[in-house]
């Protein structure tokens, strides 16, 4: 008897839809997928409906690829919903795993988002200040939409998560060894990252000297070489606090990392593991100097949260900005 | 009164659901597409460096990165007041080319085709992509996966990562083509131009021949009569990465002719109390509600709008394509709405072309790629997305962090026409309180024909954080707040 073909199922929540290309971006493997796989639901490209899902039987999907942050009550739904429908969860992608960039969002509330979209947009006239409505009245009856909440979460912050594939999006083979993973029925120990243990640092074919730093330059105030490490040009590159697996690609286009990979195995946050490389060689070689400032040094760093925690301010220690009203 | 909901609405880029009212004889009262998430860009983006915001503001999606990404290095082109290098240009402009190639074929393929090809009331389960591999066969599917590929590989090779690019600086591009990767780009772009031509045969032979689908197009649930908008070149032809925005009326006579930094007297846009997204209108034709005409302010962007925008394609093969299509659908500007997907292709194949030209061009393995940039001010980039104009707007503080950002995007752009067309299709289509899933995807098609990315629509959100950190001693004593 042939052996019964698996259930996947991929959902997005507060995302951008890149993790769904990331997926068609293992190209002709996705026709392997589909000899070992039936994809129960996949909204960006399939029919199926909410109360389809919801009328599956619990357990039904073997892995739901799940990817996004949760910012409304639908998303939240939806975790819960495909959390109870399926055998294995993975947090697919930077904003499922670390909040990602919409969870940048977390240094605002609810109520200045909405200030700033509706009311203060100088392409916006809005002389009535309307903002959107969880239930509007029209003459025809009654209009929902989900509520927006406050503040951005993780997937793990919402439902028992079983496995993590970082990246925004995830590398395409890294995807692609997932599968295969799964097909063979080789996952690790629950709780995993789905991918290698090493930095992006590990990955990088830039010379690195050991060299310490006392200047930091923005990105368009210098044309670093294209042979060595930027973080030794002064340029703040996240590849020694950041999981790779995706082969350095941005700073082989001579760009930094930003940290899309999420911190590495042995870190409790990002953030904090980058300040600390950046404290190991920043103005390390002045401190003797009768004229040293550490504040003028550290003064340099502009944008301390965007910068270390582009992709992860909903996972660190900070996970927010506390607003009081 | 009964209501339908559609939820969630798929084959599409992002969230949405769609609200149909029956009254008592069973026919439609109205129809909502509302769209229920948003994410809060404008807001987080605030304190940022102006920099970052070619890598930030992609995420806003994942599917258009590009377009993102260069609205955004050319709004901060704008805002430190430098001008690329002619190279880094065209080295934009072939990434970009790459770009409308995988997003055509992907929507054209992925998510439009399988209402035609499969059928529109064929079962849920199978109208599909799988749908479609299995009535065109698993040759040409291999194709479609190829060519899409392509698209994402000429990207790639530019911009470090195809999904997110990273290479945009203001003032030109962090990195250049060798000769080699120069040499494969020509190859896949050759390829994409064979691939565009069996892709218009193949909308010939699934579309055109069947009258069923030509009779579908042109009646009236799927028809608006708008204004148009798109970015035009000098001679008004069709541009996906400079130039101006040209703005026709229902007629097709030009009604207005813009430059970025112009786009605040153009456009506006206004907030419902049911849908998250905005509703955008022409400020100088003024809101009327949802209703088309020329007394309307309801606009159109995207492959339609582009083509009825401008006068024609400036490359060859799709300059025919672009007389054929108005020959056979009865001359400019046409108002049908499924005529989208048409245009689209006619685009693909200009976008493949247009990427053989570039390759060839003798400039495009030019080492001059980026200028210094001036002082930090305000700048507005628009480029065309793939589903239409998109438009970022930043403001600069003298350390080059952001203020203030606006964005509108293309699907914010289409959004009032999106709401119409829906409620049009519903109103046409529904009778007798008779509703089978057929019917009820022939409404999604509606909006499938825009390729909306409601992703792009609902990114509004995030500023400027002031961070105060106290220390204190272990008694508790403040000994000192660091600001900034």
């Amino acid at each position: 008897m042939a052996k019964e073909k698996l259930k996947f199922a991929f959902y997005w929540a507060a995302s951008c839809g890149g993790c769904e290309i990331a997926v068609l971006d293992i190209d002709e493997k996705i026709l392997d997928v589909i000899a070992i796989a039936d994809i129960v639901f996949w909204p960006v490209a399939m029919d199926i409906k909410y109360k389809d899902v919801e009328a599956f039987p619990d357990k039904y999907i073997d892995v739901c690829f799940f990817n996004g942050a949760i910012r409304t009550e639908e998303q939240e739904y939806m975790a819960k919903l495909l959390r109870k429908k399926s055998k294995v969860l993975v947090a697919f992608g930077s904003c499922a795993y670390q909040g990602g960039i919409p969870g940048l969002a977390n240094v605002a509330n609810k109520k200045e988002v909405f200030e700033r979209a509706y009311l203060q947009s100088p392409s916006t006239n809005n002389p009535n200040s309307v903002t959107p409505k969880t239930s509007f009245k029209v003459p025809e009856g009654e209009l929902k939409l989900p509520e927006f909440f406050d503040t951005v979460k993780t997937l793990d912050q919402t439902v028992d998560v079983d496995y993590y594939l970082p990246g925004c999006p995830p590398a395409s083979d890294q995807v692609a060894k997932a599968v295969e993973a799964v097909a063979k029925n080789e996952l690790p120990p629950k709780g995993s990252v789905l991918a290698p243990e090493k930095s992006v640092c590990d990955e990088c074919p830039r010379k690195k000297e050991e060299k310490k730093i006392s200047k930091i330059h923005r990105v368009y105030e210098i044309v670093p070489d294209p042979e060595k490490c930027l973080l030794e040009q002064g340029i703040i590159c996240m590849g020694p606090a950041t999981r790779g697996g995706c082969g350095a690609l941005c700073i082989k286009a001579n760009m930094p990392c930003t940290g899309c990979g999420g911190p590495c195995s042995n870190e409790v946050e990002q953030g904090a593991a980058m300040i600390s490389a950046l404290s190991s060689i920043l103005g390390v070689d002045e401190e003797k100097n009768p004229d040293y400032d550490a504040e003028k040094l550290i003064a340099q760093i502009q944008d301390i949260l965007g910068t270390f925690y582009k992709y992860s301010l909903p996972a660190s220690l900070l996970r927010r900005k506390v607003i009081k009203e | 009164m009964k209501t339908i909901t559609i939820e969630p609405i798929t084959r599409l880029e992002g969230h949405g659901k769609i609200s149909i009212f029956l009254n008592e004889e069973g026919n439609v009262e109205n129809a909502y597409f509302q769209v229920p998430e948003l994410r809060g860009f404008e807001r987080f983006c605030e304190g940022r460096k102006a920099e970052d915001l070619p890598i930030i503001t992609p995420r806003i999606c994942g599917v258009c990165p590009v377009a993102h990404h260069y609205a955004s290095t050319k709004a901060l082109d704008a805002a430190f007041n430098v001008e690329p290098p002619s190279a880094a240009k065209k080295l934009r402009e072939l990434m970009y080319s790459g770009y409308i190639i995988y997003d055509h074929i992907l929507h054209f393929y992925f998510l439009g085709a399988p209402d035609f090809v499969v059928g529109p009331d064929a079962p849920p389960a199978e109208r599909n992509i799988l749908g479609v591999i299995k009535k065109v066969g698993l040759d040409i599917a291999k194709e479609v996966i190829k060519h899409r590929a392509y698209g994402q590989k000429m990207t790639a090779i530019l911009g470090g990562k195809a999904t997110h690019p990273s290479c945009g600086l203001p003032g030109g591009i962090s990195k250049g083509l060798t000769e080699e990767e120069r040499q494969e780009i020509e190859k896949m772009a050759e390829s994409s131009v064979e691939f565009a031509k069996f892709s218009l045969k193949l909308f010939d032979d699934v579309v055109l021949k069947n009258k069923k689908y030509v009779d579908m197009i042109l009646s009236d649930p799927y028809t608006l009569k708008t204004y148009y908008m798109g970015l035009v070149d000098q001679n008004n032809k069709v541009n996906f990465y400079d130039g101006k925005v040209r703005v026709v009326d229902p007629q097709g006579k030009e009604f207005v002719k813009f430059t970025p930094s112009e786009y605040l007297d153009v456009i506006e846009e206004r907030v419902e109390d049911w849908t998250y997204v905005k509703l955008t209108y022409l400020k100088k034709v003024g809101w009327k509600g949802l209703v088309d005409g020329s007394a309307s302010g309801v606009y159109r962007v995207g492959p339609l709008g582009r083509l009825n925008a401008s006068e024609g394609m400036a490359t060859p093969l799709a300059q025919q394509e672009y007389e054929r299509m108005y020959e056979t659908l009865g001359g400019k500007p046409v108002h049908s709405t499924l005529a989208f997907h048409w245009a689209r292709l006619i685009e693909l194949l200009y976008a493949a072309e247009r990427a053989v030209e570039l390759s060839i061009d003798e400039e495009i393995t030019s080492k001059d790629l980026r200028n210094d940039v001036g002082n930090p001010g305000e700048g507005v980039g628009i480029v065309e997305a793939a589903r239409g104009t998109l438009i970022h707007h930043y403001q600069l503080d003298e350390d080059a962090l952001i203020k203030r950002v606006n964005l509108v995007v293309a699907t914010t752009n289409n959004s009032s026409a999106i709401c119409m067309s829906v409620r049009d299709a519903a109103r046409g289509l529904i009778h007798g309180g008779e509703v089978s899933q057929g019917i009820l995807n022939m409404v999604e098609m509606a909006f499938r024909a825009y390729d909306p990315c409601l992703a792009c629509a609902t990114h509004f959100a995030i500023g400027q954080m002031p961070l105060e950190v106290k220390i204190y001693d272990y008694n508790e004593k403040l000994l000192k707040v660091v600001k900034r």
